[in-house]
């Protein structure tokens, strides 16, 4: 049945740039293609983990920046005179070096967060990637600040024997976005029904049993960021190359408002979640702005979400999955608590 | 307990959180494959000894031994890579996942694989999720839960929740159990059953210690009880001279009796 919906949801993916002809829609497809993959790897780290990371967008901007720069090249003073000059390399190189970058700095951020935990994470999230943007904007020899860098090259797959082939079409980066995002997919779902996977529900059910059993907390959870932070890098790689110009606002805060959005109605914690919520919350402007206001559509995203969250208020796919299941057993939810006698157990 | 080895030192352990004096100057060991049970009032200082024990707390004054490696400083994972498990009073389970499920998280220790191996599914990896649900349905079938395999943990009465415990602790593969109160809330026939799975569990080589108010089970099932009043040690002996000692019948059970 699972296998079944998951073969036609990607056949019906992979046959959208054959039917639809309007470049407006595809290209809308494609940016909400890429922050789904984004989406993606937040759910990683919220619905797996339970730590909500509101600085997420960081990551994404991380790789979008050393992808473009490690394709465009730079020339940049160093203390003491020095000058660090780089030429320009193959996009492919730049879009493996965002996501080694921004697993990196998954792992920092990591390595600092999870010992203040909840509250504390989300904060040093936040701050982290308010940083990130201000160097952005402020170390202009570096990134053009709010000059944005212009000029970023597509991507190229260098296939043996025949040279390379410079994606530059909208059929083609909707076909390497389709292809990433079903390889992010599929490493999510390997890893949470791996064993790291077990250690991180249990981390995030139960965490004092989940220690007593000799789960190591920091170990996984590193190992959750590094490969969420990693993920989100790659997205920002693929949108440097597609949009070819990215400035410092990529990191707004309502980058990461967008992804959290996405995940929690498709449903944290389950795969498909923030696939549907993203496609829902990425598609929703674009289908509301021929018929609307611009003021007014964002008063009818504000509403989608809450009716969403009203009705399923689980997010979409698990609550949707408990009624269809629910109906078919036709089992009640709950089973009754047996008697229990705490009473009688007073010291004799 | 003179023929056996010792496996656990509790070397002149003092807790205090600031003036509170949880525990003062407590000192016994527990034999390999012996079943011990600490016992006291409410507020003895039983469970801040277990957390102790399994570095969930540090203790002001003094050290744990646990088969030749002093536990101080290390974290609760690493006392449990040692073969040190324990249950918990209230928080057994993970509640969201099946009994199944909380077994395999619990069989955390037996399968560790490497991180590539497992994305990759490569055979290994295959090898040992095949061996890890064997073994969590071995553990279930083992505590009785086999009809309840499938059911949300969260959704079981008290006292399978509490053979989940320790089904989960098993998981963990330990040398050594810490119980902490597992048959509070428990009728008298599950109880018995417990005791059954109690007596099991140290035939199977892992050495028991036992923290418990049900007097009755704690007689049955212990083979030297220690009794700790005031975050001190007043008795520790076979449970014929435990019933039997006029400190513990003045300070614990003659209290109780005399409450009931």
């Amino acid at each position: 049945m699972r296998i079944i919906i998951t073969i036609l949801a990607v056949a019906v993916l992979a046959s959208v740039p054959l039917w639809l002809r309007d470049p407006y829609l595809l290209n809308a497809l494609i940016t909400t293609g890429i922050f789904v993959i984004g989406a993606m790897s937040l759910n990683l780290l919220l619905g797996f983990t339970g730590q909500l990371s509101l600085g997420h967008i960081a990551f994404f901007g991380i790789g979008a920046y050393v992808s473009a720069l490690t394709s465009l090249g730079f020339d940049i003073g160093l203390p003491g005179g020095l000058r660090l000059v780089h030429t320009p390399w193959p996009p492919i190189v730049g879009f493996v070096l965002a996501m080694l970058i921004a697993g990196l700095c998954g792992y920092f951020v990591g390595q600092l967060s999870f010992r203040v935990r909840g509250a504390y994470f989300v904060i040093v999230t936040i701050s982290f990637a308010e940083v990130v943007r201000l160097v952005a904007l402020n170390w202009v020899e570096l990134t053009q600040g709010p000059l944005a860098l212009t000029n970023i090259p597509s991507i190229a797959l260098p296939l043996p024997g025949f040279g390379e082939l410079t994606l530059r079409t909208k059929m083609q980066n909707y076909y390497l976005m389709l292809v990433v995002a079903l390889l992010a997919y599929l490493l999510i779902a390997r890893l949470v029904h791996s064993h790291f996977g077990r250690a991180m529900r249990g981390l995030m059910e139960n965490e004092t049993l989940a220690v007593s059993v000799g789960i190591d907390v920091t170990k996984t959870l590193t190992i959750a960021a590094v490969i969420s932070a990693a993920i989100a890098g790659a997205a920002g790689s693929l949108y440097a190359h597609y949009i070819r110009i990215i400035d410092p606002e990529v990191f707004a805060f309502i980058n990461t408002v967008t992804m959290v959005i996405m995940v929690i109605s498709g449903g944290k914690g389950s795969l498909a979640g923030p696939v549907v919520g993203g496609l829902i919350f990425g598609l929703l402007p674009v289908a509301l702005r021929p018929v609307m206001a611009p003021e007014a559509q964002w008063i009818a995203y504000g509403g989608v979400l809450m009716a969403i969250l009203f009705v399923l208020p689980r997010g979409i796919v698990p609550s949707l999955a408990q009624r269809f299941s629910r109906r078919r057993s036709n089992t009640p939810a709950l089973a009754p608590a047996a008697l229990t006698e705490t009473g009688a157990k007073e010291p004799a | 307990m003179n023929a056996r080895n010792v496996a656990m030192t509790i070397d002149q352990v003092a807790v205090r959180f600031g003036g509170l004096v949880a525990i003062s100057d407590m000192s016994f060991t527990v034999g390999e494959g012996e079943i011990v049970s600490l016992i006291g009032p409410n507020g003895a200082g039983k469970t801040t000894a277990f957390n102790v024990m399994t570095g969930f707390l540090t203790p002001s004054a003094g050290q744990v031994t646990y088969q030749g490696t002093t536990l101080t400083g290390l974290k609760p994972h690493e006392i449990a890579d040692l073969g040190l498990i324990r249950t918990f009073q209230r928080t057994s389970v993970f509640p969201n996942d099946t009994v199944y499920d909380n077994l395999l998280i619990g069989l955390h220790r037996q399968g560790r694989v490497r991180l590539l191996d497992a994305i990759l599914g490569l055979p290994g990896a295959r090898a040992s999720e095949r061996k890890l649900r064997q073994k969590a349905s071995e553990l279930i079938e083992w505590v009785g839960l086999e009809r309840r395999a499938h059911d949300a943990a969260g959704s079981l009465s008290y006292g399978e929740q509490r053979l989940v415990g320790v089904a989960l602790a098993l998981a963990a593969e330990p040398s050594m159990l810490l119980l902490d109160e597992p048959v509070s809330g428990m009728n008298a026939s599950e109880t018995h059953r417990f005791v059954e799975l109690i007596r099991g569990i140290r035939d199977r080589g892992i050495t028991i210690l036992l923290v418990e108010h049900d007097m009755p089970m704690v007689m049955t099932v212990s083979d030297r009880i220690v009794v700790l009043n005031y975050g001190r040690i007043i008795a520790e002996g076979t449970p014929d001279v435990i019933r039997n000692d006029p400190a513990v019948i003045e300070a614990y059970l003659g209290h109780g009796a005399a409450r009931a």
